[in-house]
């Protein structure tokens, strides 16, 4: 197969050139409105990559304001000032309504307190719906998925195009919230009701183009598209697996992707149940959340009351905590394609992994009060989330413990992808083990809501799973590409963000644990035990070098985002497998063209047999037939190989 | 009737199987006729007061909240008959194969749970 | 390129593409109404005494909405039987009669049932004004039986304007049958027919009145959960609708002569989803109806 044609920088490394296929397509159809699952997968790559350099520039904003509180911010200050001196004339059209509008969490070039809540809340939204879940699930998933099980594509093409566009179409409204009057949303990510029930209602409120309306429209896309894609990962996985290639035979990348498609496709709907509530409070005068007797501003709401507050912590935890384990177990699975690759050894216990992580999507339906442990619930039901909470923490640690046991007497090759997976495994078990004071209700009463919570998620979606992309993106770029990214660079973009991303986090593990509340917006200085020294510096003051190592975090990325675009017309050229795997993905051409595969692959073996005894290569592909010599030798030994 | 022309491959097969399919047309008749009867049952069981019956039957005081949860028990225990015979004959899953079941089994523990987690928090505060 | 198992169906698992796709989506819809109705339940199990009403909602309309619903079940499925057994005119029948029921099922609801709740009127008495009205409310003879008290008098509004106007000082209500008689044993229990407001009016002082609104989402929780569950049932109804209106139209016979097996396919994934739809009507009709 010939190497790709004139490539748009946007997306579709794809090889048609030397294709004569009978419904030959507009650009607009191969492109843009493709039905392909790598099109998609890389189209969802590409905008979720973006949100999460918008997600970290607003975080970049707010360390300014939690560094420097009450100071006029660089950049933001002078532009404001521009346009306060430019105001529009009574009745007149403002030119400028666009900036002045997307500006309004600042005043003066300083940032209000409503606009730091809507920085933090939209931070939060945007990092988890709009990037990670997008690139770790949904752009992974869509692109590597059917090649590492042989499939031509998903089973449901249109629906997966449909999935993309109800993203993109949530993205949009999301995007659109940060310019109506009062800015985008700004009760939390967690949306926490009365106050999102409530929020900028008053003279002038509209009940549609206000954001927090706008955040509850755009998550029933974002929700939509996760459901069909949930629903089209599972099918494929189920019928679309080559011969041979029987479930014990699944790269763990694929076990990984299976389990996060269901918990997405049954613990997103009872959240769409309270979106659809909290939209029917907003707009049309329910009391779903709302109590009677509530008092705002002064005077009693007239609303029916009869709500509960509660009932939406419920709701939303029910999909809040199975959605953090669809924030990590794609980066396993990434993990554990990267780890047996690069050190040239299966992965040790295969069986405890597939069967720890079908543990944990199971129990993290049943663990979400844990994050509701000041609600006042009885001692009942809290010992039962007690009891829940702790036990799903066994099979996280016999994902780590396999994975560092992997690394054992393994030939570690530290190219890019590995220097970021190596980082992944400690990150995690910090921010694993640093959840455990959090699962105990008594030691969260004092630790909820502050920054060790923070410091705590965190550092397993920060160093973990962003690390855990990272290194999927430099790992599979050959094969969507053709080319290499530059080794070089890559390594500048790793050692800034590993080192700037504990000096950020780190020291907020001690901010927490002094007490300091995770949504104040001045930076913690007026609580007076932030006045306390930890580590020479005090609470408030920790704020600075924090701030300091985010933005440099921030420059890091850099590199990053020069070195995606560039090496697509001008890094390396390398063959179908530069890094010597064993997985079916390997074998199909690189990009692979529609349709995926030249000859329908079929599966022999397991999928990491690296450095088999008596082989010259130190990998055997999982499509290489088993020969009678090997069959004899293997059925010798039984606990070579599955 | 102008039926379109049959394409099936083997018509001595394909005759065989649309029989079988006919023979259940009459099951699937009497399943609706039986969920009708079925909801006018529900109706008229909600206007019994079983609260009183069964004070009446056992010589007990059942007040009316205990009363009035007799008869949303009864109630959903007819709807849940109802409900699984739209499942296991409309829905054909009393022939269907084993994944649809394990799909369905652990959906409806994770709804159980959302159910009785949730009334266990409300059940169960620190003070009411 | 051919997307295998679509038609034919998988040898390990027995199963073609589309049916595990459409009972994947089935699970997440049990979860999204399970949400909805674990609602209801924290809803109703917060409720005040009084506060959570009943009988307020027209039980043979409902009744026979809910026949409706069923008998289209049965035509969806004797639908795919026609072209399993390839009689294509019955399926096109069948068809109809599905889409002419779902038709109605939706034209009853948002062409009577909830117009009528927004010209229905409930007023709620402040706490203290309680025993003013207890000629409407009977509620001394309610709390000596262990009943739940009424706290709420709903009919006709003859006074709309008294809404706007803060000169007018009281409301006109035409009352509801059950405020007309309240110590009338019979009146206990909701009554199976629907009786219109009559013409005995009330006059309800202003200052007595806690809230006054028609019975929108926006008057109570039970209203609210009312609206928004059959709302977003009815939204179901209505793609189930245009989905079915799509397999019946003339497009429908094309892919019959080309392959009426995968047609066969498709009605019964989407005849399962309607089947589902019915299947959360048959909870609803009783949780909000009659209970």
């Amino acid at each position: 197969m010939d190497a790709s044609t004139s490539i748009d920088t946007h997306h579709d490394p794809h090889a048609h050139a030397g294709e004569h296929e009978h419904h030959e397509l507009g650009w607009w159809r191969k492109y843009i409105f493709s039905t392909d699952h790598k099109v998609i997968g890389i189209q969802y790559g590409i905008c979720g990559l973006i949100f999460l350099f918008f997600g970290f520039c607003l975080m970049m904003l707010m360390r300014w304001q939690l560094a420097y509180p009450g100071q006029v911010l660089p950049v933001i200050g002078p532009i404001q000032s521009f346009l306060d001196q430019h105001q529009p004339a009574a009745g007149h059209f403002d030119p400028w309504f666009l900036p002045r509008a997307f500006l309004s969490p600042f005043t003066k070039g300083v940032m209000t307190s409503e606009g730091y809540n809507s920085l933090g809340a939209m931070h939060g939204t945007i990092m988890i719906f709009l990037g990670v879940v997008p690139v770790a699930f949904a752009a992974f998933g869509n692109f590597v998925v059917p090649l590492q099980i042989g499939a031509p594509d998903m089973t449901f093409p249109k629906v997966n195009a449909a999935s993309f566009w109800a993203f993109g179409v949530g993205g949009v409204i999301m995007l659109t919230s940060f310019f109506v009057p009062g800015g985008a949303a700004k009760g939390g990510w967690t949306s926490y009701t009365p106050l999102s029930d409530i929020s900028d209602k008053g003279p002038g409120f509209h009940p549609f183009l206000n954001g927090q309306t706008l955040w509850l429209l755009g998550f029933i896309f974002l929700i939509t598209s996760s459901l069909l894609g949930a629903i089209n990962f599972i099918t494929t996985i189920i019928q679309l697996r080559a011969k041979g290639l029987t479930w014990m035979r699944l790269p763990f990348f694929v076990w990984a992707q299976f389990v996060t498609a269901f918990l997405l496709l049954l613990a997103f709907p009872p959240l769409e149940a309270a979106i659809v509530m909290q939209l029917m409070d907003r707009t049309a005068a329910t009391s779903f959340f709302l109590p009677a007797g509530m008092i705002v501003n002064g005077a009693p709401l007239h609303i029916s009351g009869g709500g509960s507050p509660l009932l939406w912590q419920h709701l939303f935890w029910f999909l809040g905590h199975p959605e953090v384990y669809v924030l990590i177990l794609p980066a396993f699975g990434i993990v554990a394609e990267i780890l047996a690759n690069n050190s040239r050894k299966p992965l040790w216990g295969y069986k405890s992994l597939v069967f720890s992580v079908l543990v944990i999507g199971f129990l993290s339906f049943i663990v979400w009060a844990h994050h509701m442990w000041l609600t006042g619930m009885g001692s009942t039901v809290s010992a039962f989330f007690q009891t829940t909470t702790l036990l799903i923490s066994i099979p996280s640690v016999i994902i780590l413990s396999a994975f560092f046991i992997s690394l054992w007497g393994g030939s570690i090759r530290f190219n890019v992808p590995m220097l970021w997976v190596t980082a992944f495994l400690p990150m995690f078990g910090i921010g694993g083990l640093t959840g455990i004071p959090l699962a105990f209700n008594s030691a969260d009463l004092y630790l909820h809501d502050t920054y060790y919570v923070i410091a705590h998620f965190h550092y397993i979606v920060a160093p973990g799973t962003i690390f855990g992309l990272f290194a999927g993106v430099y790992y599979w770029y050959p094969k969507a590409t053709g080319r290499m990214m530059n080794e070089f660079w890559g390594k500048v973009h790793f050692w800034p963000s590993l080192i700037c991303m504990n000096v950020i986090f780190l020291p907020m593990f001690l901010q927490g644990m002094l007490g300091m509340h995770r949504r104040w917006y001045d930076g913690g200085q007026g609580w007076t035990l932030s006045g306390e020294h930890i580590w020479g510096l005090t609470g408030f003051q920790w704020n600075t070098p924090i701030s300091w190592a985010a933005w440099i975090m921030g420059l890091a990325q850099i590199p990053f985002i020069i070195n995606f675009f560039w090496s697509i017309k001008h890094g390396k050229k390398v063959n179908d497998n530069p890094w010597e795997a064993t997985t079916l993905e390997w074998t199909a051409p690189s990009p692979p063209p529609h349709g995926n595969f030249v000859v329908t692959p079929v599966a022999y073996r397991g999928p990491y047999e690296y450095s088999l005894p008596g082989r010259e290569k130190d990998f055997t592909m999982q499509n290489e037939p088993v020969e009678s010599a090997e069959r004899s030798r293997r059925a010798a030994e039984p606990m070579l190989v599955h | 009737m102008n039926n379109p022309p049959d394409i099936a491959q083997d018509p001595a097969e394909h005759e065989e199987y649309a029989h079988g399919v006919h023979q259940h047309v009459s099951r699937y008749l009497i399943v609706g006729a039986v969920l009708l009867f079925f909801t006018l049952l529900t109706v008229a069981l909600s206007y019994v007061d079983f609260g009183g019956f069964f004070s009446w039957l056992f010589h007990v005081h059942i007040s009316p909240k205990a009363g009035g949860k007799l008869n949303i028990t009864v109630a959903l225990i007819v709807a849940a008959f109802k409900v699984s015979l739209v499942a296991l004959i409309f829905m054909h899953l009393a022939a269907e194969k084993r994944l649809i079941y394990r799909v369905l089994i652990f959906t409806g523990f994770f709804v159980l749970a959302l159910f009785w987690l949730t009334y266990l928090a409300w059940y169960n505060p620190i003070v009411r | 390129m051919e997307i295998p198992y679509t038609i034919s169906t998988r040898p390990d698992t027995g199963l073609w593409n589309a049916k595990i796709g459409i009972w994947l989506f089935l699970a997440s819809e049990v979860m999204l109404f399970g949400g909805l109705f674990s609602a209801y339940v924290f809803l109703r199990l917060d409720a005040q005494p009084g506060e959570w009403p009943h009988g307020l909602l027209n039980v043979p309309v409902g009744t026979m909405n809910t026949a409706i619903l069923i008998m289209s079940s049965v035509t969806v499925v004797l639908a795919w039987a026609a072209l399993k057994m390839r009689r294509y005119r019955a399926y096109w029948w069948y068809m109809l009669a599905t889409i002419l029921c779902g038709v109605t099922f939706l034209f009853v609801k948002l062409y009577y049932e909830w117009p009528q709740k927004f010209e229905h009127y409930g007023i709620f008495l402040k706490p203290a004004a309680l025993e003013k009205y207890e000629q409407y409310l009977g509620n001394s003879r309610r709390t000596e039986k262990g009943m739940e008290p009424r706290i709420e008098i709903s009919g006709h509004l003859h006074n709309p304007e008294a809404l706007k106007d803060p000169n007018i000082k009281e409301y006109e209500i035409g009352l509801d049958p059950v405020y007309v008689d309240p110590n009338n044993p019979a009146n206990d229990r909701p009554h199976f027919l629907y009786v219109p407001p009559t013409d005995h009016v009330a006059t309800i002082e202003k200052e007595d009145v806690q809230r006054i609104d028609t019975f929108g989402p926006w008057h109570s929780a039970y209203f609210a959960s009312y609206f928004t569950i059959t709302g977003l049932h009815g939204a179901h109804v209505l793609g189930g609708v245009i989905v079915f209106v799509y397999m019946w139209l003339p497009v429908s016979k094309r892919l019959y002569q080309r392959n009426p097996e995968h047609l066969a396919n498709r009605v019964e994934v989407c005849g399962l989803f309607w089947h589902f739809v019915d299947l959360v009507w048959i909870f609803v009709f009783p949780l909000f109806y009659l209970l």
